[in-house]
């Protein structure tokens, strides 16, 4: 009730006991009603006033900047270009590598094991599937042994001791036109989805 | 001692130090209020809380232990360098030429050791107490997320000194992260929500598809900059609780000391 006396224009005060103050004007300017409420005849869900829609623009826009800062700052934790060795590489010519043997040659740099048979080429990537270390190739008990948690696993890749709970996996090789043999990481064969038999998880080769 | 009554008496002392020594109720209560370092404590401290049977001190222990850390640690980043090429090296240099650098190393070493074992003994005393119930259930909500920041700022410092043994820790460590449900790109629902060895969970935690030197400075900066941040404030809330549910608990004999 307070604020609404203060709307309708009071008449003047008569002069204070000094009078000694001119009056400005006889008669006050007519007062415009204030806009901090809506119209009462306004039927709109948006019934707003002034103050409202200014408090929550400002709460939208604030609101908006938090999101937007948020999301940009989560995207730049995801790095663009990454200083990685590229997945890619040419591992020398198929008659460098000595039938039965397990090739260390690309494991420090790759993380690969090279392998050939009698048949063929298979290229092994040497992270443990337990945890990921890096096992090592064993070539008087013919076997991978894990240092970390002595998981072992066969020539062929396949798991048979230890916490690993799946065999290790083979990464693409195939021969490029200059007749080395290629291998990309980056495009893996598991052997518990039936992959081991596409092409580019094995690589067949009689020279 | 006439020179240091004088001394008292100076505006200079006096603008610092608002009350003096004098015993009375009103003046001891007014130095621990008027005092930014000592406001957090109370004023008055049940009997009961001096009882190291009942609480351990194992909360002070530890607030005790993250100081030190936090001091240690800043003097060990005037050596350190947080790249691929120099870790390794200036950790070895700070443990052989720098002097009191072995000091200083091994004391923010055991520390943080023992942070996270009188982190755990704290929160097991407050369980055996049963100090967790009403009033107190938030701040033991505040008393975990504390703990899993303990264990991860732990974590964080344990890849630093950047040699085979923090390595593959940390490969072990983050290769859980791959298992992630939804965020990870070997967890369940990751590959359908589009989870690849490139943008999951465990590739922020790294800054790239395998620990190398963003891992290192990713860690560095979480470990001397954000964690302890995070800690803080969660520190701050934990402390402002325990005075504000109650005090420090006790024994229910005691409650109204």
């Amino acid at each position: 009730m307070a604020d609404e006396t203060i709307d309708t224009p009071q008449p003047d005060a008569p002069a204070a006991a000094g009078g000694s103050t001119p009056k400005i004007s006889p008669t006050p300017l007519p007062r415009k009603p204030k806009q901090d409420r809506p119209p009462e005849q306004d039927p709109g869900i948006w019934r707003m006033n002034r103050r409202n829609l200014l408090s929550v623009a400002g709460w939208m826009g604030f609101l908006g900047f938090i999101v937007v800062s948020t999301v940009g700052a989560l995207r730049y934790m995801f790095p663009r270009v990454l200083f990685e060795p590229p997945t890619k590489f040419k591992a020398g010519f198929p008659q460098d590598y000595v039938v039965g043997e397990v090739s260390e040659k690309f494991k420090d740099e790759k993380r690969v094991w090279i392998v050939r048979e009698k048949d063929g080429f298979y290229a092994l990537i040497a992270i443990c599937t337990h945890l990921g270390c890096t096992p090592r190739w064993l070539p008087g008990d013919n076997k991978f042994k894990c240092p970390c948690h002595g998981s072992g696993f066969y020539k062929t890749g396949v798991n048979f001791e230890g916490p690993a709970p799946r065999p290790l996996e083979r990464a693409m090789i195939s021969l490029a036109d200059d007749g080395q043999l290629e291998i990309d990481r980056s495009i893996k064969f598991l052997y518990e989805k039936n992959e081991w038999g596409r092409p580019g998880s094995f690589l067949p080769f009689t020279g | 001692m006439a020179l240091m009554e004088k001394f008292r008496k100076t505006e200079f002392y006096k603008s610092i130090f608002r009350h003096s020594y004098q015993d009375t109720q009103r003046n001891r209560a007014l130095q621990i209020v008027d005092n930014v370092f000592l406001h957090l404590h109370p004023v008055r401290v049940p009997r009961h809380a001096t009882n190291i049977g009942f609480t351990w001190g194992m909360g002070g222990i530890t607030f005790l232990l993250f100081l030190v850390l936090t001091i240690t640690g800043v003097i060990l980043m005037f050596y350190y360098r947080p790249t691929a090429q120099y870790a390794y090296e200036d950790m070895k240099y700070l443990m052989n030429d720098v002097p009191f650098g072995p000091l200083m190393r091994n004391m923010h070493r055991w520390a943080a050791h023992a942070m996270v074992l009188t982190v755990m003994l704290h929160m097991f005393r407050v369980f055996l107490t049963g100090s967790y119930k009403p009033p107190r259930q938030f701040n033991w909500v505040v008393g975990v997320i504390l703990l899993v920041l303990t264990l991860l700022l732990s974590f964080s410092g344990y890849l630093l000194p950047w040699d085979q043994l923090a390595i593959w820790a940390v490969t072990v460590g983050t290769n859980m992260a791959r298992a992630t449900p939804l965020l990870g790109h070997e967890g369940p629902f990751g590959p359908e929500l589009g989870m690849r060895i490139n943008n999951d969970v465990r590739f922020v935690l790294l800054g790239g598809t395998e620990v190398g030197p963003p891992t290192l400075l990713r860690f560095y900066v979480g470990h001397c900059i954000f964690l302890p941040l995070i800690a803080v404030i969660f520190m701050a809330v934990h402390f402002w609780r325990v005075r504000k549910d109650g005090g420090i608990s006790g024994p229910e004999s005691k409650k109204n000391f």
